[in-house]
């Protein structure tokens, strides 16, 4: 048992390890992958976040982009005020103003449409999630104040005391260890009574009712979090990019998150970082090669699919260790 | 209000609706009888479109083109399923979403290697490509009033089918209880790639139907194919009646909204107002239409009647 303690657990070291030096020595080497590097952990917030409800919860939400978006929007809208004037009550270019209005938005959000989702099932909930996502894509579209479909540029980044956005190490930094309190938030999380009442409604929802627990009160509370966890990612995202656009919840983004989550291993803590490393890997290997990379990496999707391989972060278990992969059990 | 005007939007607003319920019957059949996600279903409305554009220059008539690209699609729809959708069928959902998505991926990027990444534009024989008067000032493009008839001959073809021919009998029997199907003696698997050949057929036709009016583009399913599950899931899942009424109605209510949204607001807000809300509002209208429907009523408006 310890040993296989120490296994798991040296696996989720290992890949935090590599993914908090590697890029920031290869930047100190002289070659330039730190934005990029960036992005990627921002996405892993975000399928971190996904995990919690998907993985651990059983919720197969196929609008999650839209938190991302909505914490993306939250900084720039401020941002743009700051600089351009109007809309006083927003207008600033205070980091945490706009870290917290993200992650409060979002929350908001995620209450709102998810009291309304979580009464629906299965097929049901993947698509009224996606009615919600597609709904805030089409108002962001329509904003020709902030740009409409051109999307919106964020002339200043947030300021926050003692460090620089501007600074590409920082910006790194700040999102790496953003990434790493999320991933111990949902270690605590599921590992909490509370966390334990979400799967054990992921496994069988109406045992869980009849021994008196109010599994909707559970999933929309984990929804909510995750809601907000997803927003601080599309803060952090926007300040990186300083360009926030409405195609960041378009639903092919929220089909990119589920695909990191699976890929790497639903219901496992670092599996969405794998999940997460390797589609940004691929992404930029296999566009390096050939402007035709979606080819192999639709086909690798679909036999990671058809044979059962996803869930990278289970490999590396021995058989006893080995959970089921995430299914969609809340059907 | 200018009637004219209102009429000419009615019948885009048909249009739009004919060409969802193709999609959506596929869509429809897919997932009331086999239980299938398929977010790859606007690909097949893709692969239509292209096929018919080469097709069309090739042969030097639409006509033709279309001839020959529907059972063209057949077989891109019957190689799919072969393929890849067979071994989903007993999966969950979740993976039906990730390994459709996959395919995706797989046609756009297919697409794009055949036919380049540059839309192409279908010419239209002389006598599609006018205008008809249909009253003495409604004058509307013909093509589209062609688009409109094909669609609600093929829905009346489909109705045929699917209540009045023994093919049909088994469709609707393995809607209500594919075990039962089975235990009978019918080969299921053949049904399911028969059926699903359909669906891909008529989403090609309808690829096919809009490629003259606004060209053969990678991607150009992605988007729709949202629409035409928002039409399924309106509808009730597995109704093809649900599909087709519901497929007409936000063909109106997406034309309509996007068209008087802002004089209807201004009714009641002030016309500044009305002009910025009303357009972000009528994109919404039919994702808040579905939402509204799966909040109330998750079975659709027009459930089948047996659902095992």
């Amino acid at each position: 048992m310890m040993v296989q303690f120490l296994k798991n657990r040296a696996l989720t070291f290992i890949v935090l390890g590599l993914l908090g030096t590697v890029p920031l020595l290869m930047f100190w080497s002289g070659s330039d992958y730190l934005s990029l590097a960036t992005k990627l952990v921002c996405l892993c917030i975000a399928a971190t976040s996904l995990n919690l409800i998907l993985g651990y919860g059983g919720m197969v939400s196929f609008g999650h982009a839209v938190f991302f978006g909505i914490g993306a929007y939250a900084v720039g809208i401020p941002a743009y005020h700051s600089v351009y004037g109007g809309m006083d009550l927003i207008a600033t270019s205070n980091g945490f103003f706009h870290i917290g209005f993200a992650i409060v938005l979002a929350a908001l959000f995620a209450l709102i449409t998810g009291a309304i989702s979580l009464r629906t099932k299965g097929i049901h909930f993947i698509m009224i999630t996606l009615a919600f996502s597609q709904m805030m894509f089409y108002f962001l579209l329509s904003l020709d104040t902030y740009g409409g479909d051109d999307g919106l540029t964020i002339d200043e980044r947030s300021q926050l005391p003692f460090i620089s956005l501007d600074n590409s190490v920082h910006m790194f930094l700040l999102s790496f260890g953003a990434l790493l309190i999320c991933l111990y938030m949902v270690h605590r999380i599921v590992n909490s009574r509370f966390g334990l009442v979400l799967q054990g409604a992921k496994d069988n929802e109406e045992r869980m009712a009849a021994i008196g627990y109010n599994t909707f009160a559970y999933r929309l509370t984990a929804y909510v979090i995750s809601g907000a966890m997803c927003g601080l990612a599309g803060a952090l995202f926007a300040n990186s990019e300083s360009f926030v656009f409405p195609e960041l919840i378009d639903w092919t983004r929220s089909g990119e998150l589920i695909f990191m989550v699976i890929l790497g291993g639903g219901g496992t803590i670092i599996g969405p970082v794998i999940g997460g490393i390797v589609f940004i890997v691929l992404e930029d290997v296999l566009s390096r090669f050939t402007i035709y990379w979606h080819l192999p990496f639709g086909i690798m999707l679909i036999l990671a699919v058809l044979l059962g391989r996803t869930g990278i972060a289970n490999w590396f278990k021995s058989d006893g260790a080995i959970k089921k992969p995430a299914e969609g059990n809340h059907e | 209000m200018d009637t004219t005007l209102l009429f000419i939007q009615f019948l885009n607003g048909m249009q739009l609706g004919v060409l969802l319920f193709l999609l959506a019957a596929g869509l429809s059949l897919t997932f009331g009888i086999m239980d299938l996600v398929n977010l790859a279903h606007g690909s097949l409305y893709m692969a239509g479109a292209f096929i018919c554009a080469s097709l069309t220059f090739w042969t030097g008539s639409f006509i033709w083109g279309v001839l020959l690209a529907i059972p063209a699609v057949a077989l891109v729809g019957y190689v799919t399923e072969f393929l890849v959708i067979r071994h989903l069928y007993t999966r969950s959902h979740l993976d039906h979403v990730l390994a459709t998505f996959g395919l995706i991926l797989v046609f756009d990027t297919s697409v794009h290697l055949i036919w380049g990444s540059q839309g192409i534009a279908v010419p239209l024989p002389a006598f599609l490509d006018g205008q008809v008067t249909l009253f003495t000032d409604v004058v509307f493009p013909t093509f589209r009033l062609v688009i409109i008839l094909a669609g609600l001959l093929i829905a009346a073809g489909l109705y045929y089918l699917v209540n009045h021919t023994r093919i049909g009998m088994l469709i609707r029997a393995g809607a209500s209880n594919r075990t039962m199907v089975s235990a009978l003696g019918i080969n299921i698997q053949f049904l399911f790639s028969m059926i699903f050949a359909l669906g891909a057929v008529l989403a090609g036709i309808a690829g096919m139907l809009i490629s003259p009016i606004s060209e053969a583009s990678i991607g150009m399913g992605n988007q729709i194919i949202i629409t035409a599950f928002v039409v399924i899931v309106v509808g009730g899942v597995g109704s093809m009646k649900g599909a087709f009424i519901a497929a007409i109605m936000i063909g109106l209510i997406d034309t309509l909204g996007r068209s008087y949204l802002d004089t209807i607001f201004k009714l009641f807000m002030s016309s500044n107002a009305a002009e910025t809300s009303a357009p972000a509002v009528s994109a919404m209208l039919i994702y808040i239409l579905m939402a509204v429907v799966l909040a109330l009523r998750p079975q659709g408006l027009f459930p089948p009647k047996a659902r095992g």
